[in-house]
């Protein structure tokens, strides 16, 4: 097991490499020069060329590719050219708000999604099952933004329950902080639920007509229990992935919602950063999300071992 | 006592820890016919084993889930009572069912792979039952786990009490199940085929232990089962049933020695005898020699750390033209693998075969497309090894037009197969779902012939086919040996199909061959102490079934 995490953990050395070459490159062979953004409209020919060999930007690829890694391994991501500040502090100044976010928004998907799925399965083919499977496929063909200013229109407009945009921070109280967070968890989250109590519902349905659960109904157990400790905990390697994938497509979405919400978080900076050709921001918040990506899936294949003891690495 | 089954009269009623009293169950409109089991009546009482005994689709289990209250939802009690210590359990509320199951009833189940949640320690799963039906704490629940894990004979309780039921074996697995359906001391055992899916050896312990535990508790066990050998073993009393009726029912003397309805007759007369019948040596051309065989599974880790399986060592065997090698063993002794090798559908890791004098253990997959429709194989699962989305027509063509033949020449040929084993020539444009197991075995046999083989394996092929089935199955498959000239390969566990099809046999066990010789002459006087065990081991190897 620990050699098994070992392994992983060094395979993830050549997939971040990967990642790094292919984002270095894709920005500097992109038309759009960061010296010109800085210097203004009216800067000079020179002025230009002045702040561009102050960048290193004149420097062949290989030596600024060098250069970057070198600092990484020292624990430096560079200075950002538009804000003038540290990438490393521009991240975590940002970290909270997605991060709130995602974790609400996959909690609050859980919640909902698997006891949704769990009771379409045990009442197959009855009105409930129909439901559930009818708000699921509603829920995969709306797109976020039509639900999210739905839910503005109705919570925040016109009943004044929840406040339209933004976002306040942890630090400031947990009833502001989660105030400002339903509306946008709730828009994000509807097409995870979908999706997940969909799944749920066809692993439980293909566990409950196994040999244990009639094994425990014969030993005289509630029909929950029977539910929850036999069938939910054998199906629970296929929706624990699809969650795990839920996870990080929700890190890798945050772009387009923190727009929507207007939450100042790393999908608005990575916005800001990519408008103003921000190069060290834009590499750092790239390098970043596929970091998490990668250790969602570690954890994903590691909670196979608690989920299933038959599952040893 | 050996009478008209609808007369049979129930003694003192209270006597009884299970009374069935005319029950029917009623099918869904859809069914092949309208009950699945109709006015049965039999009891059971305490210290009692009472064996239901019937082929496939006799209603035997249904009669085990309509007692537990588990019937699945779209079969439906629609007459008679079903008497646990008096009171009728078809008409207890769905609480009222739960608080019995596990205290005073308890069943256990024919695959005991299945029957345990995979995700659970065994020692949770026995311990659930006192969790649900008492206050125990968690402490003294584990001890008691521990405690009747001792007494099903499980090794090393206070260690296998937190071990999951992938690392036991069968055998163990089926021990956990019988000490969580004992825990409690219900007055009613119900086992559903509890040692079908055992191996022989095995089989006996765990008939030995149902025996032993009824004994010491007193329990009433109905006992449903579709081998007469285990009914010769267990039973005090018999009930045979066919199409959802009781056909016969007494004592197990009665119904075994000198069955009086005709279908209880076919079906005791069907067992195969121990006894293997005198056959003559056969002196053809060899067809098979098998030289020295090693196949080795797993992998060679990168450090070292690899796990590697000897699934068949050092086997030497051959087969002539018009004889039947049988190939006996148990789960886990290699019969398959050295099958598989001769079809080649694996490689060999070392050793030499050959088939007419071409060696094909060694031949790359590009050279050994000629030699691939000289030996076939019939599988054991007649169900499965049928494509369900291709007519029957269309399974039997797909071989002899890989190698050639063309369409109306190879139909031709299927329709005069389905004849010789038995089907309607025109037949061929249904779906394997319109036949019955034996029926699909058959066609697998005919399939098998398509391409004219030399070698003929049978994989288990008979196992999954109730008794009256198998009898004609293997049959057709000795017939189909003689007509060809087939040298036939024949796996089994079970002895006495062996001893009936087989002119000679080797026994495996581990992947190496312990004995081999003459059909008759291993049976007679077996040299190797495992192939003794194994014979001792046949359920029912002391009684004679059979009105003769």
């Amino acid at each position: 097991m620990a050699y098994y995490l070992l392994k992983r953990l060094i395979a993830t050395i050549p997939v971040m490499l990967v990642v790094a070459v292919f984002i270095f490159l894709l920005l500097r062979l992109t038309p759009g020069d960061p010296a010109a953004m800085i210097a203004g409209d009216f800067a000079s020919e020179a002025q230009v060329a002045e702040i561009r060999e102050k960048l290193g930007l004149n420097d062949p690829l290989l030596v600024q590719f060098g250069i970057w890694i070198g600092n990484i391994f020292q624990g430096d991501l560079g200075e950002s050219f538009f804000f003038k500040k540290q990438v490393t502090d521009l991240i975590m100044a940002r970290i909270e708000p997605t991060l709130s976010l995602s974790v609400v928004t996959i909690i609050l998907t859980v919640s909902i999604a698997v006891p949704m799925g769990v009771v379409a399965a045990y009442r197959q083919g009855t009105w409930l099952d129909r439901t559930v499977m009818a708000f699921s496929v509603l829920g995969f063909s709306i797109p976020v933004f039509v639900i999210g200013f739905a839910f503005i229109y109705i919570f925040s407009l016109e009943l004044k329950w929840l406040p339209v945009q933004g976002y306040q921070r942890l630090s400031e109280g947990v009833g502001g902080w989660l105030k400002h967070l339903i509306l946008p968890s709730l828009a994000l989250s509807v097409i995870f639920v979908a999706f997940i109590a969909r799944m749920t519902r066809t692993s439980v349905l293909e566990v409950l007509g196994e040999d244990y659960i009639r094994t425990a109904r014969a030993k005289g157990q509630t029909e929950t229990k029977v539910l929850v400790r036999h069938a939910l905990r054998n199906a629970a390697v296929p929706i624990v992935t699809v969650i795990g994938f839920a996870f990080a497509i929700l890190i890798g979405g945050v772009v387009v919602t923190e727009s929507v919400f207007n939450i100042p978080g790393l999908g608005l900076l990575t916005v800001d950063a990519v408008l103003n050709r921000d190069f060290p921001t834009i590499q750092a918040v790239v390098l970043l999300f596929s970091m998490i990506y990668v250790l969602i899936n570690l954890i994903i294949d590691l909670s196979y071992t608690v989920l299933d003891p038959r599952i040893r690495y | 006592m050996n009478a008209d089954p609808s007369e049979y009269v129930l003694e003192v009623k209270n006597q009884y820890v299970l009374e069935v009293k005319n029950l029917t169950v009623s099918l869904p409109k859809s069914g092949d016919r309208a009950n699945a089991i109709e006015n049965i009546s039999f009891g059971v009482k305490p210290g009692e084993i009472v064996c239901v005994v019937g082929e496939s689709g006799s209603g035997k289990s249904v009669t085990a889930s309509a007692v537990m209250g588990l019937l699945p939802a779209a079969l439906k009690p629609v007459n008679g009572e079903t008497l646990l210590d008096g009171e009728n359990t078809l008409a207890a509320s769905k609480s009222r069912l739960r608080d019995l199951r596990g205290t005073r009833m308890a069943m256990i189940f024919q695959e005991p792979m299945t029957a345990l949640n995979p995700v659970a320690r065994v020692g949770e799963q026995i311990a659930e039952v006192l969790e649900i039906h008492t206050t125990l704490s968690a402490s003294e629940r584990r001890r008691k786990a521990i405690e009747i894990m001792e007494s099903v004979h499980l090794p090393d309780p206070e260690k296998m009490v937190d071990a999951y039921p992938h690392q036991l074996s069968g055998g163990q697995r089926q021990r956990i199940m019988i000490a969580t359906a004992l825990v409690l001391d219900p007055a009613l055992l119900i086992a559903d085929e509890p040692t079908t899916a055992l191996d022989v050896t095995t089989q006996a312990q765990i008939l030995t232990l149902v025996k032993e535990m009824q004994e010491r508790r007193g329990t009433g066990v109905l006992f449903i089962t579709h081998d007469f050998g285990v009914v010769a073993e267990i039973a005090d009393r018999v009930v045979v049933m066919q199409n959802g009726r009781v056909v016969e029912q007494g004592t197990r003397d009665e119904v075994l020695m000198n069955p009086q309805q005709p279908y209880t007759q076919m079906l005791v007369a069907s067992v195969p005898s121990m006894t293997p019948p005198e056959r003559d040596s056969v002196g053809g051309d060899m067809a098979i020699e098998v030289v020295k065989l090693d196949k080795e599974y797993g992998t060679k880790g990168l450090f070292g750390n690899g796990r590697v399986v000897l699934a068949a060592s050092n086997v030497d065997l051959h087969v002539r033209k018009g004889e039947t090698l049988g190939i006996v063993g148990e789960s886990g002794s290699g019969k398959s693998t050295v099958a598989r090798c001769i079809a080649r559908l694996i490689a060999p890791t070392s050793g030499s075969i050959s088939l007419h004098g071409t060696e094909i253990a060694t031949l790359p997959e590009s050279k050994l497309r000629p030699h691939r429709r000289k030996v076939q194989i019939v599988f054991q699962d007649p169900y499965r090894s049928l494509n369900p989305r291709r007519n029957i027509g269309l399974s039997l063509i797909e071989a002899p037009m890989n190698f050639g033949m063309a369409k109306p020449e190879a139909m031709a040929k299927a329709r005069e197969l389905m004849e010789l084993v038995g089907l309607q020539g025109d037949a061929l444009d249904r779906f394997p779902h319109q036949f019955s197991g034996g029926q699909r075995q058959r066609i697998c046999i005919a399939r098998a012939l398509m391409v004219e083989p030399e070698v003929l394996i049978a994989d288990e092929a008979v196992s999954a086919l109730d008794v009256s089935v198998q009898a004609q199955v293997l049959d057709l498959l000795d017939d189909i040996r003689e007509r060809y000239n087939l040298a036939m390969l024949f796996i089994t566990h079970d002895l006495r199909v062996a001893a009936q099809i087989c002119d000679r046999l080797i026994v495996m066990n581990k992947g190496v061959v312990v004995e081999q010789g003459l059909t008759a002459q291993v049976f007679s006087s077996p040299s190797h102490e495992y192939t003794r065990l194994l014979l001792d081991a046949a359920p029912g190897t002391d009684a004679q079934f059979g009105a003769g």
